[in-house]
């Protein structure tokens, strides 16, 4: 079992640098999810903690020793990718076998490691076949099972959900949650899919263009977002942000409002310093419909898509911006009809226009 | 009944005329023409009409026989012995040309053992031919792992990303460029006796101990130096498509393998030859197709000689059929070889075919 820390971690190919000073500390034991749009340079830092790629400056240890110029497999480290990357001409078993064939492991450890690995991954009856004759998800359980072998302390994943169809997707998820819980193994995940991120992760890293933008807990980035970006970023449907004015403003909250806003008070946070206009976020499950007239905010359905259990409606504001609201429940909206929004003002949170 | 190939496609038919009647009249006539010659005892340029022969061609060609010579006794029974204490034995020719022996008649010595006093001596009908055969498989049995090995080499050496490895590139590969036939010109200079580049050389490297050798005019040495010219003027073709099979191995197999703490070798071993594995089955049978086609670099080198040392069989199907203008014993070397590499062939495709 391992714990993890990174200290001011940078990485920069000639003068271009992709991750710009990441401080970060991953307790044992700990699932911690790096999520973040493509090329913010999350799947650069879980191979720079892998050994894959060095690192430029900064320290990264594991255990509390220093392994920046260790390779991979001094490390203690697994890695499951995105591609799988199992071996086409081995067997199943050759290959989950593979690292203790490489560490010259005698075959009665190794039959025994493999039987057991293929137990907790219900992989037994495949044991035998070629990665040819194996379907997605069941590559990727030899992947997984490859890693797990070997009795890591930190298992590294790399999108490893990505190239599999949805149904699969979700099946997998959540056999790699039980798997963390059966190993108790700190993991380090990658992925894009903020689903994956908040279902699997005890603690969630959100990345853009090489820096930490916020880490917590999936329920602390999802209701206390540090910034625009992690509260844009968590959250399907995104979050909707309003250009609002700032009218009036006390020790704690702030009078806001716009064109098709009615003013209301949202605490500040001590974001918007003396700003005169700021951004209210609103998440679009946060919201009500009422009759014209009688909301806090004015607009007109554009589109409406019923998903049986829930509804969600692309509404254009008085004001001319876009707004989604999604209802938890079957109701009918036709384009143009004029809706009213009611929401909870403790609810939305208030940003600096710029960031 | 036409179909649609013939029907509707004229102009295409048209298009592809001439390069058909090439191939008709060069290859696929010549090729049937071939059979057809080497069971007649057709001449290149002769007045007498050709005579349909059967497979007495065959006969002349393949008859192989054993002889045992016991060894010449004096009058007490005692074997008699040379100066040097060699057993003498009477000579192979008291045998073939033995009216006894009919069978062996215009048979020659192609080479011999001892067993106890006894010598055996195999004895062929065209001791030529024999020659020529065993130097072509003596040339693919070392060219083979020559060219293909050291391409591999070459192919895993410039698979880098370094500055300027297309110049490595382009210099592996510039031998294939330039003609067999003008590179045979050149290593003739190098592999000179006088004052060849390779002598020079290892008399500079020995500080003057070299003793220079005439490289291809000595019968141990001629077939080994043709062998090492010619595995590095084609190394450089079969290191592009190693290098192309190398490119096709996912570079997250290798990443994989690190990760798992494989070493160089474990790496070349699990991941990169396994991923090779179907070009090396091209690279054998292609290799393998060339050696047995050994004949420019013996044209423009040796000429077959020193005494036989170097004769290859198309070297000797050319000779005879256009040397000597018997067009018929080089249709029947040509036969023999075709037989003889797509027999090869076939056994390379079934012990590398994939298992399942």
């Amino acid at each position: 079992m391992a714990t993890l820390k990174l200290t001011d971690v940078r990485k920069s190919y000639g003068n271009v640098d992709v991750i710009k000073g990441v401080d970060l500390e991953i307790s044992d034991g700990e699932f911690v999810v790096f999520v973040g749009p493509s090329g913010c340079g999350k799947s650069t830092l879980l191979r720079m903690i892998s050994g894959l790629e060095d690192i430029t400056s900064g320290t990264l240890e594991i255990d509390g020793k220093r392994v920046n110029e260790l390779p991979p497999k001094d490390r203690g480290i697994a890695m499951v990718f995105q591609s799988y990357a199992i071996f086409p001409h081995m067997t199943v078993r050759e290959n989950v076998a593979f690292g203790l064939t490489i560490a010259r492991a005698s075959k009665a450890e190794k039959e025994a490691k493999v039987a057991e690995a293929a137990r907790i991954l219900q992989m037994e009856h495949l044991l035998d076949r070629r990665p040819s004759q194996l379907s997605g998800g069941q590559r990727q359980r030899v992947a997984i099972g490859r890693a797990i072998v070997r009795k890591p302390k930190v298992f590294l994943f790399d999108e490893p959900l990505s190239n599999l169809d949805a149904a699969l997707r979700m099946d997998m998820r959540m056999e790699i949650g039980k798997l963390h819980g059966q190993l108790g193994a700190t993991m380090v995940y990658v992925t894009h899919d903020q689903v994956e991120a908040m279902t699997l992760a005890d603690k969630i890293v959100v990345l853009k263009d090489g820096r930490v933008m916020q880490a917590g807990s999936p329920m602390e980035l999802f209701h206390e977002p540090a910034n625009r970006f992690v509260a844009g970023f968590l959250g399907a449907p995104s979050m909707n942000f309003l250009d609002v004015e700032v009218t009036d403003r006390t020790e704690r909250e702030a009078n806001v409002t716009n064109a098709a806003l009615e003013p209301i008070r949202v605490a500040h946070r001590n974001r918007i310093n003396g700003a005169r206009t700021a951004v209210l976020g609103i998440r679009p499950q946060h919201v009500r419909a009422t009759e014209p007239g009688q909301g806090m905010l004015h607009g007109k359905v554009t589109l409406a898509e019923r998903l049986g259990s829930e509804t969600v409606v692309d509404m254009t504001l008085k004001d001319g911006s876009k707004f989604i609201a999604t209802f938890g429940e079957d109701k009918v909206f036709r384009p143009g009809e004029s809706v009213d929004l009611l929401f909870d003002p403790e609810r939305a949170l208030l940003f600096p226009a710029e960031e | 009944m036409a179909s649609r190939l013939t029907r509707s496609n004229r102009a295409g038919w048209l298009f592809a005329l001439p390069g058909f009647s090439l191939l008709f009249l060069f290859i696929i006539i010549p090729f049937f023409f071939a059979f057809w010659l080497s069971l007649t005892n057709q001449r290149l340029v002769s007045p007498n009409p050709a005579e349909f022969v059967g497979l007495e061609n065959y006969r002349k060609l393949l008859s192989v026989a054993v002889v045992t010579l016991e060894p010449e006794r004096d009058e007490a029974g005692q074997i008699e012995r040379d100066s040097d204490g060699a057993i003498k034995y009477p000579r192979v020719r008291t045998i073939t040309r033995n009216s006894d022996n009919p069978q062996y008649r215009g048979m020659g010595e192609w080479f011999r053992w001892h067993s106890g006093d006894n010598a055996k001596v195999v004895i062929a009908s065209d001791v030529v031919f024999m020659k020529a055969l065993t130097n072509t498989l003596i040339f693919a049995l070392f060219i083979v792992p020559l060219q293909g090995g050291g391409a591999l080499l070459l192919a895993l050496l410039i698979n880098q990303k370094l500055r300027g490895i297309n110049a490595f590139r382009t210099i592996y590969f510039l031998p294939v460029v330039v003609s067999i036939v003008v590179i045979s010109l050149l290593w003739r200079f190098i592999y000179d006796g006088d004052d060849g580049l390779l002598n020079s050389l290892l008399g500079m490297l020995s500080f003057g101990l070299f003793e220079p050798v005439d490289w291809l005019g000595r019968t141990d040495t001629a077939l080994g130096s043709i062998i090492v010219m010619s595995a590095w003027q084609a190394v450089g073709f079969h290191m592009v498509i190693w290098l192309a099979g190398l490119q096709t191995i996912s570079p997250t197999l290798y990443e994989a393998a690190a990760i798992e703490g494989s070493s160089r070798w474990q790496t070349f071993r699990y991941v990169t030859w396994p991923g090779l594995r179907n070009t090396a089955v091209l690279v054998l049978i292609v290799i393998t197709m060339q050696a047995f086609a050994l004949f420019a670099q013996i044209n423009v080198m040796t000429n077959g000689g020193p005494l036989d040392s170097t004769q290859t069989l198309v070297f000797q199907a050319v000779e005879r059929g256009y040397g000597k203008q018997d067009i018929s014993g080089g249709s029947v070397i040509s036969v023999v070889l075709f037989l003889l590499v797509l027999l090869i062939s076939a056994v390379q495709g079934i012990l590398t075919r994939e298992r399942k």
